[in-house]
């Protein structure tokens, strides 16, 4: 293929993995921009979402978009109800200290992937799209429904774009998250603030989790990747900075997909995350972020 | 009353390397062998506690030195001949220089962005295992020659397939480590861990210099855990990418967490509870992880320092 | 559970242990006559230790290797057992890990005590595990499909008898590939041993039917999305060849659909890319008049032998390939059968050498006894069809059959010989000490 078209591919495959990254990292970023912890169980909730999905479409056998609408709004909820428990029961009790929360998530993580394969199975599930449609570019043909996400995802994002600046919860949020004792202070009941945090993070993740897998699938062992992604993603874009991170996970979506041109595939992922360290000894603001603290 | 302390643990010590040594006569076939690989992998948790236990300073990334050691012995032995000794000793100085390295630079951080830090070195570290296939076999492995399971040693021939041999070199690995840890931990390096511990800034200014301290406990956590992964390659003959991935780097902080982090036998203790707990298991459900979930959640919730930690609040305040 | 008592209703006997151990006792065989030729204190069952994908990435793999191996363990107790004894499936999960592979084979050896280890697929744990097979005198039955084995990278007690390698499936269909579909070929393999054997063996293959490969596409490890390899297939490509494992398989199908629509140059596949998956998923259509590589026809074919039927039977699989009990769980029928096989070659050696009791002289007679094999024959042990077998590389040689997918099915268009399977050994395990 020449290199135009070539190039025109890739971007749309960036785009794609821009959206997605985009909701998963902004429920990672929530959650340490508020609460100062690194959810590492943070890609268990992607991989719930997805298995919830194939479990709600399966039980809607009419029409793949019913099913997939069920799932796009139960999946995410029982996602975020899991992750309120998980709050309330575990992270709430060890008072949000950074290294005894890095060891409970990691044990959050197990508990909810094991789980997985115990209810739903060791297979990879496949979820039909809601819709399916195939563009024809002159080049190549591409999955309609892929174009389909990224729109979905930007509604997704402009919708809590607004919640967060414009609504009163927004406001309570970005409050804890400038300064938890002042918040405190104000009378803002910062320890409810959490749990909340918490969950919708968890449901970002599930978000995306539905959105992608009628194009991926439902596997338990789905987790780590999004994880490492929303790690590097959240790093560049300044730890905590929800404007650095969706910045910062378009600019990291699409440069995947046109590195991945030039170089060996798995080079190039070594390369990606060797940076992202890099950048996170050397400038640990982030590239996008505002200087915090 | 501190020498009789330091002399009931230094008996101590002495009675568990003892105890160790006869079990072997008296434990059933499989639960020798088990108990071999039980104690290289607690050099690898025991290595990880000095870093984490004694400095306070989280790695995710310890499979990375662990991988170090296993390949930097596994492929030399499969790609150059060389013999065991050698091939072993190449790999504790190639640990050396790696934590080194990556201690320089990751030790820059602090808190949480070190644990991320050194968490995506191990994920190079693992690609990396998987991009020079050409001499890693990959995910597939090597299986290290027939002529790499016996060496001369003082006129002594050892046979690595023999089982008594093999747990002989473990344990004497593990005690070889155990001393190392003991003495650093009792001497004026280990107060200054446990300073940098329990408040850095004060012990900074009190004059140390905390960022050198900091590398020898890096470098030092780094070797033993190299030194574990060489064993484990020239002990089990294989090596391969899945011990390079991040689920080793979680199994050294469970192992340590159960024993108790920060006291010396804790990781050897763990490293024996978590195999069986995984092992029995495994006997009723294909979910056998779970059980790694669960005691993670239960231990940092009730005993954060873990069964020998508990025990050292309670009982025996002496135990190191 | 393991009582002395060879009286006992052996239905009794043949409940599941809740342990994860699976008794395979002879439940049916209750009137057999052949019991009765367990003569008292002989009835210690032999044990085939089965190191099994239950969890992890070959878990869709393990839950029909299960199956297929429980079957021929039933059908084998229901005619006597083994030399008389029964036979008994001991079943640990390895979680398709290399480490926990050898342990299992530790296990195995020391405290189940079995007679043989048996079953195991992906081919990290295989190599993982065999050390330790080998230093623990345990014969190890491998149903794997790598060249690990035959390449003689392993040891004297690890054989594969029952399924052809990679190098061989590969050069025994490169000519027909080169005659009928095109000479100038793009490969998509995984960036991992498994991947590069491929990309090895069918590059030279290719060449030396005057054929050319010109890109070969390596895709890494738990890539879950491959759109953005796809345009690195040359417009001039004829023939695409694609071999892909893993749970993003039908990811991979699905996007190679998209990205060709009709506008596709001949494909052609390792089934690998697609077992344990529904050929009617929906965006599978583009793949009708598409190729694959199948051992054994995962559709029963016109003039379907009564071997296959009997075996699809016992298994639990359906004409289309699928478990008789829910139409959507999907064999993976190119590989399991390896395992009935191989159950039956075990019974096979043991008989042969007289195998009765896990000793050291037993064990080098029944390794023995397995290196003196030369051929099986097709029938109801061996339904995917007679094979050779190479004793100096613990290695058989087999049929392979090339499908195409018409109206939703694959129909088989040309199966191989033996010969054209056939490679120079590179090693002979017999020189190696037992």
């Amino acid at each position: 293929m020449d290199f135009g078209p070539f190039l025109f591919l890739a971007s749309l495959e960036g785009l794609v993995q821009s959206a997605v990254l985009s909701l998963t990292a902004l429920g990672l970023c929530l959650v340490f921009g508020v609460m100062r912890v690194v959810n590492v169980a943070h890609g268990e909730f992607y991989m719930l979402g997805a298995v919830l999905a194939w479990w709600i479409t399966s039980l809607f056998p009419v029409h793949p978009a019913a099913g997939f609408l069920a799932a796009l709004v139960i999946g995410p909820a029982l996602v975020g109800a899991i992750a309120f428990c998980s709050e309330r029961l575990v992270l709430k009790k060890l008072d949000y200290n950074p290294e005894a929360t890095i060891v409970a998530t990691i044990g959050i993580l197990y508990i909810l992937q094991q789980s997985a394969l115990l209810l739903f199975g060791p297979d990879a599930r496949p979820v039909q799209p809601p819709l399916y449609f195939r563009v024809d570019f002159p080049w190549f043909g591409y999955s309609g429904y892929k174009l389909l996400v990224v729109a979905m995802a930007i509604v997704i994002l402009l919708a809590s774009w607004y919640v967060l600046s414009r609504t009163r919860a927004g406001l309570v949020m970005r409050a804890t998250q400038a300064d938890g004792e002042m918040a405190r202070a104000f009378g803002i009941p910062v320890n409810r603030v959490y749990g909340w945090v918490f969950a919708v993070g968890a449901m970002f993740a599930a978000l995306a989790a539905v959105l992608i897998v009628p194009i991926r699938q439902a596997h338990y062992l789905m987790g780590l990747d999004p994880l490492l992604l929303s790690f590097i993603v959240v790093i560049t874009g300044g730890l905590g900075s929800l404007r650095g991170t969706i910045f910062a996970a378009i600019v990291i979506g699409m440069s995947d997909g046109i590195i991945s041109m030039f170089f060996s595939p798995t080079l190039a992922k070594m390369t990606a995350t060797f940076l992202v360290a890099m950048v996170l000894v050397f400038k640990p603001e982030g590239l996008f972020g505002i200087k915090e603290r | 009353m501190k020498a009789i302390a330091g002399k009931k643990s230094l008996l101590l010590h002495a009675a568990v390397i003892v105890v160790l040594f006869g079990l072997q006569f008296v434990l059933p076939e499989y639960h020798h062998l088990t108990a071999t690989r039980i104690m290289v992998l607690a050099v690898f948790a025991m290595g990880f506690n000095v870093l984490f236990g004694y400095t306070g300073l989280l790695s995710l990334g310890h499979a990375m030195f662990f991988a170090t050691g296993l390949y930097a012995a596994g492929l030399t032995v499969y790609h150059l001949q060389w013999g065991v000794v050698s091939a072993f000793v190449f790999a504790i100085l190639t640990g050396a220089i790696v934590s080194a390295a990556v201690g320089a630079i990751a030790l820059r951080t602090r808190g949480v962005a070190f644990m991320i830090v050194t968490l995506m070195f191990a994920q190079v570290a693992y690609l990396s295992t998987l991009h020079f296939t050409t001499y890693t076999r990959g995910d597939e492995g090597l299986v290290l020659p027939e002529s790499a399971r016996s060496m001369e040693w003082m006129g002594l021939r050892l046979n690595l397939t023999d089982p008594a041999t093999r747990y002989f070199i473990a344990l004497a690995l593990l005690t070889v480590c155990l001393v190392i840890t003991y003495r650093l931990v009792n001497g004026p390096t280990g107060r200054a861990l446990i300073a940098i511990r329990e408040n850095e800034e004060r012990t900074r200014m009190l004059g140390y210099n905390t960022f050198a301290i900091k590398l020898k406990a890096v470098t030092i956590s780094g070797t033993l855990a190299a030194a574990a992964g060489a064993a484990y390659a020239l002990l089990f003959a294989y090596i391969g990418s899945s011990f390079a991935s991040i689920q080793y780097s979680i199994d050294a902080l469970l192992f340590t967490l159960v024993g108790g982090a920060g006291t010396i036998l804790g990781p050897l203790l763990g490293s024996f509870m978590m195999f069986y707990l995984i092992d029995i298991a495994s006997n009723y459900t294909a979910a056998w992880l779970l059980a790694a979930g669960v005691v993670l959640i239960f231990l940092i919730l009730y005993f954060p320092r873990g069964i020998l930690g508990a025990v050292r609040e309670r009982w025996i305040a002496w135990l190191p | 559970m393991k009582t002395k008592n060879s009286r006992v209703n052996p239905a009794k006997r043949a409940t599941l242990k809740k342990a994860g151990t699976v008794a395979a006792l002879a439940a049916a065989a209750q009137f057999n006559p052949a019991m009765t030729a367990w003569v008292s204190g002989s009835d210690l069952p032999i044990k085939v230790g089965m190191q099994l994908h239950r969890t992890g990435i070959g878990a869709s793999y393990g839950r029909w290797y299960e199956r297929a191996a429980s079957a021929a363990a039933r059908i084998i107790n229901d005619e006597g057992g083994i030399n008389g004894r029964p036979l008994e499936l001991v079943i640990e999960d390895d979680g398709t890990d290399p480490r926990r592979g050898a342990e299992v084979i530790e296990k195995f050896a020391t405290l189940h005590k079995v007679d043989v280890a048996y079953g195991t697929l992906f081919s990290h744990v295989v190599i993982g595990s065999s050390p330790r097979a080998g230093e623990l005198k345990l014969p190890y039955y491998v149903v794997s499909e790598g060249h690990h084995v035959a390449s003689g990278s392993l040891n004297r007690y690890v054989f594969q008898p029952g399924i052809t390698d990679v190098r061989s499936q590969v050069i025994s269909m490169a000519p027909w590939v080169a005659q009928n579909l095109g000479k100038k070929v793009t490969m998509i393999f995984p960036d991992f041993a498994f991947g590069h054997d491929h990309r090895d063996y069918f590059s030279a293959a290719i060449q030396e039917q005057g054929g050319e490969v010109l890109e070969l596409i390596a895709i890494p490890p738990s890539e879950s999305s491959f759109t953005r390899y796809l345009p690195r297939i040359p417009s001039s490509t004829e023939v695409l060849y694609h071999v892909m494992v893993g749970p993003g398989v039908l990811t991979f199908v699905k996007e190679m659909g998209q990205h060709f629509g009709s506008n596709r140059p001949q494909i052609f596949g390792f089934i690998d890319s697609l077992e344990a998956v529904d050929l009617a998923t929906p965006q599978l259509e583009f793949l009708e008049g598409t190729h694959f590589w199948e051992a054994y026809p995962r559709y029963a074919q016109t003039g379907q032998s009564e071997h296959d039927s009997f075996y699809r039977q016992a298994v639990g699989v359906d004409q289309n390939g699928a478990s008789v009990n829910d139409a959507r769980d999907v064999s993976t029928y190119s590989h399991m059968f390896g395992c009935w096989e191989t159950l039956f070659i075990i019974k096979q050696a043991m008989e042969m050498s007289g195998y009765s009791s896990p000793t050291a002289a037993h064990k080098k007679a029944l390794i023995e006894a397995t290196e003196s094999l030369q051929e099986f024959s097709e029938g109801r042990n061996h339904p995917q069809g007679n094979k050779v077998f190479n004793g100096r590389i613990h290695q058989s040689f087999g049929h392979q059959n090339i499908s195409r997918v018409e109206g939703g099915r694959l129909n088989v268009v040309h199966r191989t010989s033996i010969e054209d399977g056939l490679y120079e050994p590179e090693a002979d395990y017999t020189l190696m000490e037992l």
